[in-house]
């Protein structure tokens, strides 16, 4: 265990974020994830892509134990993140949620305000040392979600409210107002329409700068415009694993290829 | 009073032989329709506009449904009407004698029914019966022995009306019985005529249908209209031999049979909304907590054992609810708070096992499956993906319940609560046997107090004379009950709508 890790560090020593080593994930008797190890890179979009029911969401739902919520659900194996076992009997998977933040397929902006969906995880976990803390830590969010200008003017509408894609960047605002290291998006865009689509995109690169973005999608175009990474998974094994550009271009494995140009999906 | 005009087959009176015959006929409809539209497309059911069956059904509806509507008006107008044609038999003098031309008429209806009832046990026959003369025979005597008791010795005068009132009754039956079959024969031969390939028999069908269900809705509504406007007439009764200010704003409810009352609903409205607030005390904590267990936390197991089990309790009747507040609660609590001696807690509080507390204690356990079993159902329809993004923000389970599910579930949660109320507001047999019979207004939960529901009983029971305020009190009460929970469910109703989350 040790070694291995420092062996990473030998190698990428500040860019490896999540390293997953021979993960298996059951649901009853049902295994999902077959023996899955990555290395997922810091301030990076990675994208996984691949056929429906391949196990996308449910390895996406490791990274941040929202497993753990399903009863049947199972996991083995060691998925680090900046060299500590999340799995660890020691993390509290409720503080691990607060460092890595998840976006859904579904936008489900809370009944609530628009301030109060934002402020919802910031007065959770007590970030805020006041009222005018907890103001700009809302501001930032719906700044750097890019729906500030939309929204500025009523904060207290209920976030049910909005459009499909405003919904949807209110999510992420309300995901990122944690401070979270890591992003983890299902099919973000699924939903939307492709202007909103549009505006997740842009939006996914810029919070490049700060986070690792790790983002499910079922658009090979959407994987190829907004990742620099791109695992390929199939019938719950990771098939192949790589630069972006390489993935699409120049894939190795034959199954990687055949969905790629559409044979399988 | 048809069944005892015996005069036909199998003891059937006209209007059982006719609704037979009726039948017998739709079901004749239905086969010789069906066949005749086969036949018209020549024996191949695929060039028909509709399923062969469909023609059937619209023949029998043809048939049945205008000469069995005609029948049912029939039936409620002919009394009616016999009875007008008789009055003019009834000389003036036969009313004088204090009482009245409803009294008198009510004699003939009972002396003609007693005759039909005679002739249909064998004890006169039919033609006994119609020349019978009040003079030669005692038909008191012979009355009495075939059971039908009369009050005093027959008039010759009223034998006559009844005779009349008889042979009229006859004659329309049958009139009728021609009638409603001629409908029904007409109704065949246009149902029979249409059945050929083209016409649509589905369509006609489904309207008929439509035609069906609204029949339905509009009787359920009639049928609620016409309650309220029956309690409204008493009502307005009770309001014009009791001013209407010691009813809404005097502070003393002392109802006296031997008149000069005092009938006021305040005190009983005090005990019945006290009442109901300690019920809802005691079950909207308890019942919603449970739901938040139920639904949020228990497995899959647990919940399916436990959510029959609490909805079998929501199905016991109240009566038994009422025992247990009598025979346990009342005196637990007396054991607690004692009675002239002192209890567990060194008190001498109690005057009785009935008391405020007693009753809401029970009724609030009553409505625990109530509220629980509702709120369960609101709480489950919270989208688990609210739940997910709650959880994906690194919030603890309590957290997402309290900050989440509870304010998505709340308007319905709201909701539930209301309706409980409205049930805790007219519930009857727990307070009747836990509550007590005192009319007070008193903050004192240990004392006996009354409520609007265990009045009306108590005015509406025993020996009531309609006339007196002190009975037509009862429905000013239950007006006013109805008004009041009616109130609390449309704002029940109106909350729900209006602050509901659309999700999807
Ligand atoms: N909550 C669950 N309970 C049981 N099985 C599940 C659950 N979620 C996913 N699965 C199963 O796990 C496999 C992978 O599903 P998923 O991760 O949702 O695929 P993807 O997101 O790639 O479409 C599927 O066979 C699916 O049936
Ligand atoms: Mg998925």
């Amino acid at each position: 265990m040790n070694d291995m890790r420092l062996s990473e560090r030998a190698v990428d020593a500040q860019n490896i974020k999540i390293a997953a080593r021979n993960v298996q994930v059951y649901y009853g008797d049902n295994h999902a994830i077959k023996d899955v190890s990555v290395d997922i890179e810091d301030k990076t979009v990675t994208a996984f892509i691949g056929p429906s029911g391949c196990g996308k969401s449910t390895f996406l739902r490791c990274i941040n134990r929202m497993n753990d919520t399903i009863d049947i659900c199972r996991v083995e194996g060691d998925i680090l993140i900046d060299g500590e076992d999340i799995y660890d009997r020691e993390v509290d998977p409720v503080q691990l949620r607060a460092k890595v933040g998840m976006v859904f397929q579904k936008p489900n902006p809370f009944p609530k305000s628009i301030y109060d969906n934002v402020a919802y995880g910031p007065r959770i976990h007590g970030l805020s040392r006041g009222k005018s803390d907890l103001d700009d830590i809302v501001e930032r969010a719906l700044r750097r979600a890019a729906i500030w200008d939309e929204v500025k003017d009523r904060l207290s509408a209920p976030g049910t409210g909005l459009s499909g894609g405003q919904q949807q960047r209110l999510c992420i605002a309300r995901a990122v107002a944690t401070e979270p290291e890591v992003l983890l998006m299902d099919e973000p865009c699924s939903a939307l329409d492709p202007i909103a689509t549009a505006q997740v995109e842009e939006l996914i690169d810029e919070l490049r700068q700060n986070y690792s973005v790790v983002i499910v999608t079922h658009s090979m175009q959407q994987a190829a415009r907004v990742s620099q990474k791109t695992a390929f998974f199939h019938l719950g094994h990771l098939v192949e694993y790589g630069e972006t550009g390489h993935i699409f271009t120049n894939p190795e494995d034959p199954r990687t290829e055949s969905y790629i140009t559409g044979r399988i999906g | 009073m048809n069944a005892a005009q015996s005069s036909g087959v199998f003891g059937l009176g006209p209007t059982g032989l006719v609704v037979l015959a009726v039948i017998v006929l739709a079901a004749a409809g239905f086969v010789l329709a069906r066949a005749r539209a086969m036949a018209s497309a020549g024996g191949d059911a695929r060039r028909l506009h509709s399923l062969p069956n469909y023609y059937g059904y619209n023949a029998a509806m043809m048939i049945a449904v205008p000469a069995l509507g005609v029948l049912v008006i029939w039936l409620l107008a002919q009394p009616a009407l016999v009875q007008n044609a008789v009055l003019d038999l009834i000389p003036q003098r036969a009313i004088a004698e204090g009482s009245s031309i409803n009294l008198v008429m009510s004699d003939v209806r009972r002396l003609a029914e007693g005759l039909d009832v005679a002739v249909a046990a064998g004890a006169l026959s039919a033609d006994e019966a119609a020349d019978i003369v009040a003079t030669g025979t005692d038909i008191r005597a012979v009355l009495g022995n075939v059971g039908v008791a009369l009050g005093s010795d027959v008039d010759p005068e009223i034998l006559a009306a009844a005779q009349e009132y008889r042979s009229l009754s006859r004659l329309w039956s049958w009139v009728m019985v021609a009638v409603v079959l001629s409908l029904a024969l007409a109704g065949m031969a246009i149902a029979l005529r249409s059945a050929r390939a083209g016409f649509r028999a589905r369509n006609a069908v489904e309207r008929g249908v439509l035609w069906l269900l609204i029949l339905a809705a509009s009787l359920a509504i009639l049928t609620t209209v016409g309650i309220v406007l029956s309690m409204l007439f008493e009502t307005v009764n009770f309001f014009s031999l009791h001013p209407w200010q010691d009813f809404f704003l005097g502070t003393t409810w002392a109802p006296n049979f031997r008149g000069n009352s005092e009938l006021s609903i305040l005190p009983l409205l005090w005990g019945t909304l006290y009442i109901a607030f300690i019920a809802l005390v005691v079950a909207v904590p308890i019942g919603l907590f449970a739901a938040i267990y139920l639904s949020e936390y228990a497995g899959p197991r647990l919940r399916s054992v436990a959510k029959p089990l609490l909805e079998i309790l929501a199905g016991i009747p109240t009566i038994v609810y009422g025992l247990f507040a009598l025979l346990t609660v009342g005196p637990a609590l007396v054991t607690l708070f004692g009675r002239g001696e002192e209890g567990l807690l060194g008190l001498t509080w109690m005057t009785g096992a009935t008391s405020v507390l007693t009753a809401g204690l029970v009724m609030g356990i009553m409505l625990i499956p109530f509220v629980s079993s509702l709120s369960d159902d609101i709480i489950n329809a919270v989208p688990q993906s609210l739940r997910d993004g709650s959880f994906g923000l690194g919030a603890t389970h309590s957290e997402t319940i309290r900050q989440v599910v509870l304010p998505a579930a709340l308007p319905g949660i709201v909701g539930a609560v209301l309706l409980a109320a409205s049930r805790a507001i007219g519930e009857t047999m727990i307070v009747v046997l836990g509550a007590g019979a005192i009319a007070k207004i008193s903050a004192n939960p240990l004392e006996a107090m009354t409520t609007i529901t265990t009045r009306i009983v108590s005015q509406l029971t025993g020996d009531t004379d309609f006339a007196s305020p002190e009975t037509l009190v009862a429905f000013a009460l239950g007006l006013t009950l109805f008004v009041l929970t009616l109130g609390l469910n449309v704002l029940a109703l109106y909350i729900v709508r209006t602050y509901r989350e659309q999700y999807e």
